[in-house]
């Protein structure tokens, strides 16, 4: 039974990859003639014609389709013109560290910082502590990452002068972007780790705890946190699609030189080879990020275990 | 308490009214709606005007300003009050055109994921799963990336943002209607399958739906102002407060009013269309409050 669901799924995760490619494939079709799209219009004949010979593009479109597919799985994007030719995908391997670091960082202070405010907040319910966070959290839910990234230039680095606002060069560049990003993140999940422990908080087993005579900063320790973890787990799937969208913009903000930045620049610069590669690897990413979110429930949670047996 | 204080009526007008904070959002959204609609008859000059003598005029209330231009000028001495509220009537025309797309298609494909069983809802529940697996921004961009962008086709795009939402609850709320004493009553009738689901369904989900819509709607104008800022969303000569943004990022250091007054807009925008939504929520949907 348990194996069952497993298969079922991975089966509908690699459904949904599927559905990925095929929608870049609808995309790249429905645009124009990819020859023309890739090599844009002043290239010799030869030139096109030896691009349409190399992907196929003479083929009935069946075919096409399927040999786009087996490219795609061998990890073969094409050749991205802004970088001269070169292999999409190390183009944009080597565009990764500095968006991973980025990223990292921003989700570390986002945790440090967003649960235990969460879980300050509820355990000082309707405090005015509480309700600041609370109404912190509304504020940047609803804030574009670039409207606080300019904010913060403005502050750090036009008035005080005291930040690099542009590059990524020295540990001062990282300070702007993973502030910007990191400072919205930890609202979001101050309010998810809030509700959760609210919810445990009243929960019968914490009850229970009290009645036998358990410490109550132990019983929280113990039986809340533990139990409030979950629904956390659950939103980081969800959080990494955010991180990643917010990244985008925020790399753009400070000329961070990543993947977001790399994808706008072949965006205005029409390098379909590297859109289509960053398009892939994100999607590819956020699946296997939800399949893990998945299985992990019923690791964290034994009644979900059972069930699943 | 047996006397009636003398400002009895105020605590009455008080707790009819909600929260102070949600008086204040909404003001500023009717003000913000009354500026779109009036664009042409308040702004002191067209959005395109370029005047190079007032070039990076500052605000009035700085040093050097032109009083001609209250907010002062741009790079190309064009008056910022005037983008501004251009501005605003582009970005809250699209959010609302968006968001009446996105609840018409998402609530359509919902009802037939609840109507036809079988493949048809697995593959439209597939694609729900699809789309709420990835950023829709990373999407848009590529879509803007194959495409040729203009106003149209931008104001399609941000019409499909948000519809995995619609279509989801459409299609729960759809499933448990359809099981519902009238439902089966007009079904028996003999209605046509469409009736069924336009005059009967739709009306008692709706208002599920359109609080829904109360929350896209700052949703929208938060992702087209950032694809605008990108440089990707609305294309000059039309003007958007994220494209005045983006514009206006370059001269930061020399003149911040260009890029500054438009994010203060959209944060004080935002905010407020998310606070209006958040307590239409909470007032008429407790379904949806933790979701």
């Amino acid at each position: 039974m348990r194996i069952l669901l497993v298969v079922r799924k991975l089966c509908r995760a690699l459904l949904t990859i599927l559905l990925l490619v095929t929608f870049v494939f609808v995309v790249l079709r429905l645009s124009g003639d990819p020859a023309v799209t890739m090599l844009g219009t002043d290239v010799s004949k030869d030139a096109y014609d030896l691009f349409r010979q190399r992907w196929g593009l003479d083929l009935p479109i069946w075919k096409q389709y399927l040999t786009y597919l087996a490219n795609i799985t061998k990890g073969d994007f094409g050749p991205s013109f802004m970088a001269g030719g070169q292999d999409a995908l190390s183009v944009i391997l080597q565009h990764l560290p500095k968006s991973l670091w980025l990223m990292g960082l921003t989700s570390l202070f986002t945790f440090l910082i967003g649960i235990p405010l969460g879980v300050y907040a509820a355990l000082r319910h309707n405090s005015g502590v509480d309700r600041l966070i609370m109404a912190v959290s509304v504020a940047k839910f609803s804030l574009p990452s670039f409207v606080i990234g300019v904010l913060l230039i403005m502050i750090f680095a036009v008035f005080w002068k005291i930040l690099p606002s542009a590059g990524s060069e020295t540990p001062a560049h990282y300070i702007l972007p993973v502030l910007t990003m990191a400072l919205s993140d930890a609202a979001i999940f101050a309010r998810f780790s809030r509700s959760a422990m609210l919810e445990t908080l009243g929960a019968e087993y914490m009850r229970t705890a009290q009645a036998k005579g358990l410490r109550w900063a132990l019983a929280v320790r113990r039986h809340a946190f533990p139990n409030a973890v979950i629904p956390i787990v659950t939103i980081s799937g969800w959080y990494l699609g955010r991180n990643i969208a917010a990244a985008t913009i925020t790399e753009n903000v400070f000329a961070w030189p990543g993947l977001g930045r790399l994808l706008v620049t072949s965006v205005e610069n029409r390098d379909m080879a590297v859109v289509q590669a960053i398009v892939m690897l994100v999607g590819f990413t956020l699946v296997t990020a939800n399949l893990l979110v998945d299985f992990s429930y019923g690791w964290l949670d034994p009644r979900i275990r059972s069930t699943q047996k | 308490m047996t006397t009636i204080a003398p400002n009895g009526w105020i605590r009455q007008l008080r707790r009819a009214l909600p929260p102070s904070s949600v008086c204040i959002a909404a003001a500023w959204a009717l003000l913000m709606y009354f500026t779109a609609f009036s664009a042409d008859f308040i702004a002191p000059y067209n959005y395109e005007t370029i005047n190079l003598k007032a070039r990076l005029a500052p605000p009035i209330w700085m040093a050097g300003s032109n009083p001609d231009h209250l907010l002062g000028t741009d790079n190309l001495g064009r008056d910022i009050l005037s983008r501004l509220i251009y501005s605003i009537r582009t970005s809250l025309l699209i959010a609302a055109l968006g968001t009446v797309i996105s609840a018409v298609l998402g609530s359509t494909i919902g009802f037939l994921a609840a109507h036809h069983k079988g493949w048809i809802s697995e593959a439209i529940l597939l694609l729900i799963d699809f789309q709420s697996a990835l950023p829709f921004l990373i999407l848009a961009l590529a879509v803007l990336a194959f495409f040729d962008n203009n106003m149209f086709f931008f104001i399609l795009i941000m019409g499909i943002y948000g519809w995995e939402r619609y279509a989801r609850l459409a299609r729960s709320l759809a499933l448990s209607a359809t099981a519902q004493g009238y439902a089966v009553a007009v079904t028996t009738l003999g209605a046509t399958t469409g009736r069924i689901y336009l005059r009967h369904i739709l009306p008692n989900v709706a208002s599920t739906l359109i609080v829904n819509m109360t929350i896209n709607f700052p949703e929208i104008i938060m992702v087209e102002t950032s694809l605008s800022f990108l440089g990707l969303g609305v294309q000059p000569p039309n003007t958007s407060l994220g494209s005045m943004v983006g514009f206006g990022r370059e001269y930061l250091l020399t003149a911040w009013w260009i890029a500054v007054l438009p994010t203060l807009m959209i944060f004080i925008s935002t905010l407020a269309f998310s606070l209006l939504g958040d307590w239409v929520r909470d007032k008429l949907d407790p379904v949806l409050r933790e979701s």
